[in-house]
């Protein structure tokens, strides 16, 4: 259903609403994924995003959003300055990717201490975003809700265990998508939640002895 | 919210309310929001609009290119033409203002997107500014301009890759000339006509930005398409009619987006983008990004 306030926004740097707002979303999300400003990103640009991308500003609006920038954050402008001036240590590439990746693409590769991850994602229009790819396992992240994504074994009562985490931590489930390649195999799991999760939540659910890895992403729009 | 302007159209007429009220309402129940808190929603994007023309007019922005600033200023400051001093003269200006912030990495409301963003702050502030309409009157008139989008982006497209510029700064036309009408006392019915006598005269339009970058013709198409909204405006409040009811001027739209050559969506391919002037600029201009 379209909403009055998509159409009445997003309030936004401009100059485009999928190659910057879009942009600083993809890069909002992959700082996630190792909780914070990374040391160290490599970005590489598909598509549209390779052949106009410094035009629309998308590099400042990536490395912005690595910084924790907002689409709306005037601060954008001048992130490569600033992440210079921080000591973020960036570099953009021109790829390309596989024929069936969207014209918006691209993959970020972060390190902060001792985390490290890989991100691959597009920038659909209207600021709008679909992470697809995270550490080689594909994924759809929207970045509209607050998200923890995890690959887990395929253990009995695996969904009631962190479903019982996340109700301890007040947490409420909006959406949960459970797949698997094969019975036994690795389970996936995508949970959208209401209410923001924060570390330790992260921590206790890669504590599970049958997860192999977890991840928390802020929700970054909506 | 609705998929027809025509149902919408109705029910204000039958329960005897605003069109803003109705979207408001709408929303409200579509979103499990209080009508309150949308209202707030969209008074923070009228603040950011009018902070955009304001910042736009100082004429000192510059965008990424150079292709684009400095043009609302000499319109605020220039010799005058033969529509000095109206409201038109001073809605183009807006309209070139927020544009301009938009090329240059400003902050803008993307309504409905960015590369229409101009259109809807330049029609609504300005005519508000002339007649004297307070902000809640401007606050209600984005409601009614929020439904028109929503119904344009149900039947047919608010993307210029998807559907050409008729689907960015047209629709941003049609929705100014719509949300004006009814801030401006225009019952319903005018609403509908305003609508579809803005879209009418941006059929067809093509989407051709140099390099591909939200520039030019981007910016002056915010002038041109706000021109149209006024005419619009001026037109319904007037009481013309358009024989073609909205909804259908609405699909027709969709469907010549859809049926546009590639060239003309936002690829950079055709158009003024292709001219030969228009190809040495993106050359020359992008180079000169890369070397920043």
């Amino acid at each position: 259903m379209v909403s009055l306030l998509d159409i009445i926004g997003p309030v936004m740097v401009g100059p485009s609403s999928s190659h910057t707002a879009g942009a600083c979303r993809l890069g909002l999300l992959a700082r996630n994924l190792v909780g914070g400003t990374p040391e160290k990103a490599r970005i590489e640009l598909h598509g549209s995003f390779a052949r106009t991308g410094e035009g629309h500003g998308t590099d400042k609006a990536i490395a912005g959003g690595l910084m924790g920038f907002r689409p709306d954050d005037e601060r954008l402008r001048d992130a490569l300055e600033i992440a210079q001036g921080e000591g973020f240590d960036y570099v953009f590439e021109k790829t390309t990717l596989d024929d069936n990746a969207h014209p918006n693409t691209a993959r970020i590769t972060v390190e902060r201490g001792d985390r490290h991850a890989v991100m691959t994602g597009a920038s659909l229009g209207a600021g709008r975003i679909l992470v697809t790819e995270i550490n080689g396992y594909a994924v759809e992240v929207s970045g509209a809700y607050h998200t923890i994504v995890l690959i887990a074994e395929d253990v009995k009562g695996s969904i009631a265990a962190i479903a019982t985490i996340l109700a301890e931590h007040g947490i409420n489930i909006a959406n949960l998508r459970l797949t698997r390649k094969q019975r036994g195999g690795d389970a996936f799991m995508v949970i959208e939640v209401d209410d923001a999760p924060g570390e330790p939540v992260r921590d206790e659910i890669r504590a599970l002895p049958w997860v192999r890895w977890a991840f928390r992403l802020d929700k970054v729009s909506g | 919210m609705y998929r027809a302007l025509a149902d919408a159209i109705r029910d204000a007429e039958q329960q005897g309310i605003s069109l803003a009220r109705l979207a408001l309402e709408t929303e409200a129940k579509d979103q499990g929001r209080t009508v309150d808190d949308i209202r707030a929603a969209l008074r923070r994007a009228l603040d950011v609009m009018r902070g955009a023309v304001e910042r736009g007019m100082v004429g000192d922005l510059h965008s990424a290119s150079g292709l684009v600033g400095g043009d609302a200023a000499k319109l605020r400051n220039g010799p005058p033409g033969p529509l000095a001093g109206t409201p038109f003269r001073d809605v183009l200006a807006r309209a070139l203002a927020v544009q301009e912030v938009n090329a240059a990495m400003g902050v803008i409301v993307a309504a409905p997107t960015a590369g229409g963003a101009g259109v809807l702050p330049a029609v609504l502030t300005g005519l508000a500014q002339a007649r004297g309409i307070a902000d809640d009157a401007v606050v209600d008139a984005l409601a009614v301009a929020g439904l028109i989008g929503a119904v344009i982006a149900e039947r047919a497209s608010l993307s210029g890759a998807e559907g050409g510029c008729q689907a960015e700064t047209g629709a941003a036309a049609a929705m100014a000339a719509g949300a004006a009408t009814e801030m401006l006392g225009g019952t319903p019915a005018q609403v509908g006509h305003a609508t579809a006598l803005a879209m009418q005269g941006t059929l067809g339009l093509v989407c051709d930005p140099l390099g591909g970058l939200v520039e030019l013709p981007c910016v002056f198409r915010n002038a041109t398409g706000s021109a149209i909204a006024l005419t619009g405006i001026e037109l319904a409040m007037a009481g013309v009619e358009f024989k073609i009811p909205v909804d259908e001027v609405i699909d027709v739209m969709g469907e010549i987006g859809a049926s546009m050559d590639v060239r003309y969506r936002e690829t950079a391919g055709g158009g003024l983008a292709a001219t030969p002037t228009g190809r040495r600029l993106a050359r020359e201009r992008l180079v000169q990004i890369k070397k920043r």
